[in-house]
């Protein structure tokens, strides 16, 4: 059950929103999208959907394209979320779950577990428009997840909720990729890509920028940062050779190096200026690759 | 595989989930309860006309007129001649002074006086008097009843025998034939014209109704985003089709309502009504072959409006666009009405004959000429051939841009988006 994209393009007329993009996802793995709003995600997964044709490329999963005929394995939380307001929360989950192919009787049973594991079973009867955002966001995910698809594509998943919520949802999607589900995400908030996936690719104008591991990409990245605290000036290390970037802050520097071996040595000619109260030498983060590659930053 | 049994399942079930969905859903709106109601009374009120109006009238009881007699000879043969002409008018012969009969009236005892006199020929003049002059049947029926009485009177008066005066007043005796076999009569082409002029209203409010329903609801669901979640379960196609049926489904329950209150209202009250109203409507003798094909055209009709409705409703973002869309539909069915109005009273003009073959128009203004001319059937085969080949191709093209168009969000809601549409199913 791998899902295979290659040589994707699409080109809406003139304009090319996707380009020449080619990714493997292999079954069971948690697959983030991360990019700037129009980096051409949900055009992407509308593709993978079938909602889309592709202008070139072909996508594949299991080695046969996703049609109607496979779409009760599949489960998708569009961007834009979308219930039927003036329907009943249970009405509508066995509607949208009788469409992917479930019984009304498992889908309600469905429902309830899902409610209860939201902590919020009392919303079975009540109208979606009567909900509040975060909840209608719940519901929506309740909508996605309903059939136990094998394949599940949400598309900013956590945009628009409050922390406790994206606590419970992380925890939520974490679980069905316990069960096996194969999970592919967008988001344009990099700390929920980099806590979650272990496979990435970043889109910068429709074209894939970075895209493999999360660690490969991290390794292959070279660069640390280095975040020293001192009670002496440390602006000197600015010029400092395999320094790449630097920006003093009130209580020392953050620092750009070129490898460890970097660090090692700084942490040399410092030792013996004066009292270090703190020397951390982090990995990069998603969103120091990020503007690397993009070339400004997003967040 | 645990899903292989499930998969061949599904395909064909979830065209009569999202059928039955729509159906049941609409059926259950408080909206679509109350209209089926008011229709429900409407068709009531019309099928019992007859005995209401009686209800009124006998609560109000008769008409009591006071009959101020100056010449002391036309109180009787008014009377007479009156209770031929209108049954609930009760003539009194009052003695007393004008002034008197006036303030009669005023106080309510009788609703008008009628003041009789001879003018200088000796031939009778009379005043209707009442509180208003409103009531212009009362007056009308004095007024025939009097002038009988001065015909009769002046005819005397130059010795012309009852039997000449009845020559004189015979009308021309003037027939009208059809040469055409088959032909309809004057009579059948009345009664005809009458259940053409229903059915035709029928089917106007029924596509204008159920269209701009279908557009709203494909428009609801775009506006509310649950589209897109559709979309990737079901086809397009499938789901606009599903609606289209299901909604087709509502209007035939609906219909099926009217039909049959209005069918067994009639039948109960067929006694009273023979002669009357519902006569010369042609309700009495429907053909069957006007009711199918009243039918057919209903049907077909309704999906031609409904496949266009629905890939406009496909093009809006938002239910505030929704009739800005559709005015350009509407304004088509209105214009087929207006030439269906036109052609009720001449059908076979050949303006009607070409505007009944052009598609839009075919559902009502071919049923006009089926209704009311016999027609050859190859003409009504082709019209409703050419209209089954229009529903066919507004189906596949309007499949495309409902495709393309739902997934389409913006401002603008031109006719350009339907370009826009299309060019999203495609792969270039």
């Amino acid at each position: 059950m791998v899902l295979k994209l290659e040589h994707v393009t699409k080109r809406f007329g003139d304009f090319t929103a996707v380009n020449d993009l080619s990714i493997t996802i292999p079954e069971n793995e948690m697959f983030g999208f991360l990019g700037a709003n129009g980096a051409g995600k949900t055009t992407t997964f509308r593709m993978i959907l079938g909602l889309l044709d592709s202008s070139e490329g072909k996508i594949t999963w299991d080695g046969k394209p996703i049609n109607y005929s496979t779409s009760h394995l599949v489960g998708y939380l569009p961007e834009e979320r979308g219930l039927y307001p003036k329907l009943k929360v249970s009405d509508q989950i066995v509607y949208l779950a009788r469409l992917r192919g479930v019984s009304k009787s498992e889908a309600v049973s469905e429902l309830k577990y899902w409610l209860e594991k939201f902590k919020v079973p009392e919303y079975e009867n009540k109208k979606v428009e009567e909900l509040s955002k975060g909840n209608q966001q719940k519901i929506q995910f309740i909508a996605a997840v309903i059939h136990k698809p094998k394949l599940l594509i949400l598309d900013e998943p956590f945009s628009g909720l409050d922390p406790v919520n994206v606590e419970m949802l992380k925890e939520a999607v974490l679980s069905l990729k316990l069960k096996g589900t194969t999970i592919v995400f967008s988001s344009h908030q990099m700390h929920h890509v980099e806590e979650m996936c272990e496979h990435l690719c970043i889109m910068h104008k429709g074209a894939p920028i970075v895209h493999g591991s999360l660690k490969e990409i991290k390794r292959a990245f070279g660069k640390k940062n280095l975040v020293i605290h001192s009670d002496f000036p440390l602006d000197f290390l600015k010029k400092y050779p395999g320094v790449v970037k630097a920006k003093s802050t009130t209580e020392g520097i953050h620092l750009q190096i070129n490898g460890e071996s970097v660090a090692e040595k700084i942490l040399k000619e410092i030792v013996n200026q004066g009292f270090i109260r703190k020397f951390d030498l982090e990995e990069p983060s998603l969103n120091d690759i990020f503007i690397e590659k993009v070339g400004d930053s997003y967040e | 595989m645990i899903f292989l049994s499930r998969k061949w399942v599904i395909p064909m079930n979830k065209f009569w989930i999202i059928l039955s969905h729509t159906y049941v859903n609409k059926l259950k709106t408080k909206s679509f309860l109350i209209t089926t109601l008011m229709t429900v009374v409407i068709t009531l009120a019309l099928t019992n006309m007859n005995n209401i109006i009686e209800a009124f009238d006998k609560g109000g009881g008769k008409e009591k007129v006071a009959v101020l007699d100056e010449t002391g000879q036309l109180y009787s043969p008014l009377k007479e001649q009156m209770s031929a002409l209108n049954k609930n008018l009760q003539l009194t012969e009052f003695d007393g002074t004008e002034e008197e009969a006036e303030k009669e009236v005023e106080e309510g005892n009788f609703v008008a006086f009628v003041q009789l006199q001879f003018d200088e020929e000796q031939l009778p003049k009379a005043t209707y008097k009442a509180l208003t002059v409103a009531d212009s049947s009362l007056f009308s029926d004095l007024q025939t009843g009097l002038q009988q009485i001065k015909t009769m009177l002046a005819a005397s008066k130059i010795n012309l025998t009852p039997a000449q005066l009845q020559q004189l007043y015979e009308p021309v005796s003037f027939e009208k034939i059809a040469l055409e076999e088959n032909a309809k009569t004057e009579e059948e082409l009345n009664q005809a014209r009458g259940l053409v002029y229903v059915l035709l209203f029928i089917i106007y409010f029924a596509v204008i109704m159920y269209a701009s329903m279908i557009a709203m609801e494909v428009a609801t669901e775009k506006s509310s985003r649950v589209m897109e979640i559709l979309i990737s379960s079901v086809s397009p196609i499938k789901q606009m089709f599903g609606k289209i049926l299901g909604i087709g489904l509502l209007s035939l329950t609906q219909l099926a309502v009217l039909l049959s209150v209005g069918y067994f209202s009639i039948k109960r009250n067929m006694s009273s009504l023979e002669g009357g109203f519902f006569d010369a409507f042609g309700f009495g003798n429907i053909s069957l072959s006007t009711i199918a094909y009243a039918v057919i055209f209903f049907i077909l009709g309704y999906f031609l409006y409904a496949t266009l409705a629905a890939f406009l409703g496909s093009l809006v973002s938002r239910i505030e666009d929704v009739q800005q869309m559709i005015t350009p539909m509407t304004l088509l069915v209105v214009a087929g009405f207006m030439i269906a109005m036109f052609g009720l009273g001449k059908p076979d003009s050949p303006f009607i004959v070409i505007t009944s073959y052009i598609p839009f128009f075919t559902p009502m203004i071919m049923f006009l000429r089926v209704g009311m001319l016999n027609i050859p059937v190859w003409e009504a085969v082709l019209g409703i051939s050419i209209l089954m080949a229009t529903i066919a191709i507004l189906a596949v093209f309007g499949a495309r841009v409902y495709r393309g168009g739902v997934l389409m969000y913006g401002k603008s809601n031109s006719f350009k988006d339907i370009k826009k549409a299309l060019q999203l199913t495609k792969k270039e």
